[in-house]
């Protein structure tokens, strides 16, 4: 990505950005909002290239954030209603590193409101539209992110991956999107979905981009005691012949079949380069999309409780007493399928089900995070489909809450083990639609993955 | 597992909507959709297996019990609401 110099000005890559953002925002509904300020941070940062001082290794770098992430910069919606009007008086930690070293936010990205979703169709201000073909999806939750990257708009986007949410969208419009080891970027000042496998990470079109931001943003943070010590920057990698594992059972009918020749051709790729194929026989990854629609909603039931109307955000004017305001509030400011995940969640913890719902899911993702323990005693990285889908036409499964989480059945078991995952481009369907497979690889891997992910292309 | 009125009712309780009868219905059908789903994980054979809660061994961390500056004062907080009264936030009345 270009970064300003004595040569290159800041306020060139901002206004570039922008006029595309404005450009773009009408078709593809990119933006729940557009920062023209963006071109005052700009020009401090040419005067102080101008002074000779040191303005960080992202200096003038314009920049998409999703908009779950707080900062006083525009209002955090989350794509909901219940948060509108909430202009945060906090930064997110992510938000002040990536400032810190020069990057400039120039909008605030679309999503599935508070991340529910996996189309960016579950948006209280609308759908964000697919790069190659605005009659079908974004994908999602963060749809406006891995847009914003693909349509060249900026060379870098924020996301956040609970389920799928920057590798989905990311495969969709032909970027790279890392999800990073569940604990490496710290989630202060990251509307809260479900705790335990909530990741920050990012959209590029290269995979040296994103290490750069991952030197950046990962590490420790006091106000996210999940955070990890830096590993990152201390990750050897080397560029030997690797052993790849592919799941068996991911290659089946109901996967396109464009999607399993693009998955063949990468392996035959990586044989003609001296790595080898393993394949691995994980017979509980069928039950990780089961477990992960208890775990998850359980995790969102408890944290969005805290969405109710009084301190921040949108309050129901209907009510005349407390309790009214809660319900009325709750129910006018949500979208229906986070009442939907509300309400499963508190189905799941709820006396007399708790046993046979969450506690089953929590033995569950201990089976899965088993499989993958053993997986990688037999190989480097695993290779497979995102989602069994390319990018879906708009509205066909918004109807249809189950046939929407079947597309996740092969993004979220790496969440319930906290590893990470890289989405990387792999070419296009027949009619022109982005096509893109994940690396998954061992804890703290996030490194060797985006070396190896750069190793494939230059080797494409 | 079936999802019925009732139960939709007994959960939108807990989750504190005030749900119209259109959405009550509508919820009826995609929950018994949802629960249907989730319920196969009957046929995973559990037994013997520890639950896993959070992926890396987490303790909880004690710090000293001392103020340390927050990024937002009070002000800036209370500016986030709709009503204040005396540095309170207003809400209607409880009952």
């Amino acid at each position: 990505m270009k970064i300003a110099d004595q040569n290159t000005k800041a306020v060139d890559l901002v206004r570039e950005a922008l006029d595309k953002a404005h450009r773009f925002q009408d078709e593809y509904h990119v933006f729940t909002w557009i920062n023209d300020d963006a071109i005052q941070a700009a020009e401090e940062i040419d005067a102080r290239i101008a002074r000779g001082e040191e303005v960080g290794r992202l200096a003038g770098v314009p920049y998409a954030l999703k908009d779950n992430f707080l900062s006083p910069d525009g209002e955090t919606t989350a794509s909901a209603h219940i948060l509108e009007g909430f202009a945060s008086p906090v930064t997110a930690t992510a938000v002040r590193r990536l400032e810190s070293e020069g990057a400039i936010m120039i909008g605030r990205t679309n999503l599935d409101a508070f991340a529910h979703g996996s189309s960016t169709e579950n948006s209280y201000f609308g759908p964000t539209k697919n790069s190659k073909d605005a009659q079908r999806v974004a994908g999602g939750s963060s749809g406006g992110s891995a847009v914003a990257v693909a349509l060249g708009i900026v060379p870098f986007a924020t996301g956040t991956d609970t389920g799928g949410s920057i590798r989905q969208p990311a495969s969709f419009n032909g970027v790279y999107g890392l999800k990073p080891t569940y604990g490496t970027i710290s989630r202060y000042g990251v509307v809260a979905m479900a705790s335990s496998t909530d990741c920050v990470g990012f959209f590029a079109n290269d995979p040296d981009d994103i290490d750069l931001l991952m030197s950046i943003c990962a590490g420790q943070d006091s106000h996210d005691l999940t955070t990890l010590p830096d590993f990152y920057a201390e990750t050897e990698v080397d560029d030997g012949p690797k052993r790849i594992g592919i799941i068996k059972d991911f290659d089946n009918d109901a996967v396109d079949p464009e999607i399993r020749s693009a998955l063949k051709r990468q392996i035959e790729q990586l044989q003609a380069n001296g790595h080898t194929i393993v394949e691995l026989d994980m017979p509980a990854l069928k039950y990780a999309l089961a477990a992960y629609y208890i775990i998850v909603p359980a995790e969102i039931s408890s944290n969005l409780s805290r969405h109710d109307g009084i301190r921040y955000g949108f309050r129901s004017e209907q009510s005349d007493n407390l309790g009214d305001l809660y319900c009325n509030t709750r129910d006018e400011g949500f979208m229906p399928e986070n009442k939907r995940r509300i309400m499963i969640g508190n189905f799941v913890l709820s006396s007399g089900f708790y046993d046979a719902y969450y506690l089953k899911a929590a033995k569950a993702r201990t089976l899965i995070i088993n499989e993958y323990t053993k997986a990688f005693e037999q190989c480097d990285f695993i290779l497979a489909p995102v989602s069994p889908n390319p990018a879906f036409e708009l509205g066909s499964k918004v109807d249809d809450p189950v046939a929407m989480y079947l597309e996740d059945v092969m993004s979220v078991p790496l969440n319930l083990a906290g590893l990470p995952g890289l989405s990387i481009p792999v070419g296009q369907t027949a009619s022109g639609l982005d096509l893109g497979l994940q690396l998954v690889g061992p804890r703290r891997s996030d490194r060797a993955l985006l070396h190896f992910a750069k190793k494939l292309k230059e080797e494409a | 597992m079936e999802v019925n009125q009732e139960l939709v009712q007994h959960l939108a309780d807990l989750s504190h909507f005030a749900l119209s009868a259109e959405e009550s219905t509508r919820l009826v059908r995609d929950l018994g959709g949802i629960v249907e789903y989730i319920s196969q994980l009957d046929e995973l054979d559990t037994d013997g297996i520890e639950p896993t809660y959070q992926v890396f061994e987490m303790e909880n961390i004690w710090r000293p019990d001392e103020i340390l500056p927050q990024e937002a004062d009070r002000a800036a907080l209370l500016a986030l609401t709709k009503e204040t009264l005396n540095y309170q936030i207003k809400v209607p009345k409880v009952l």
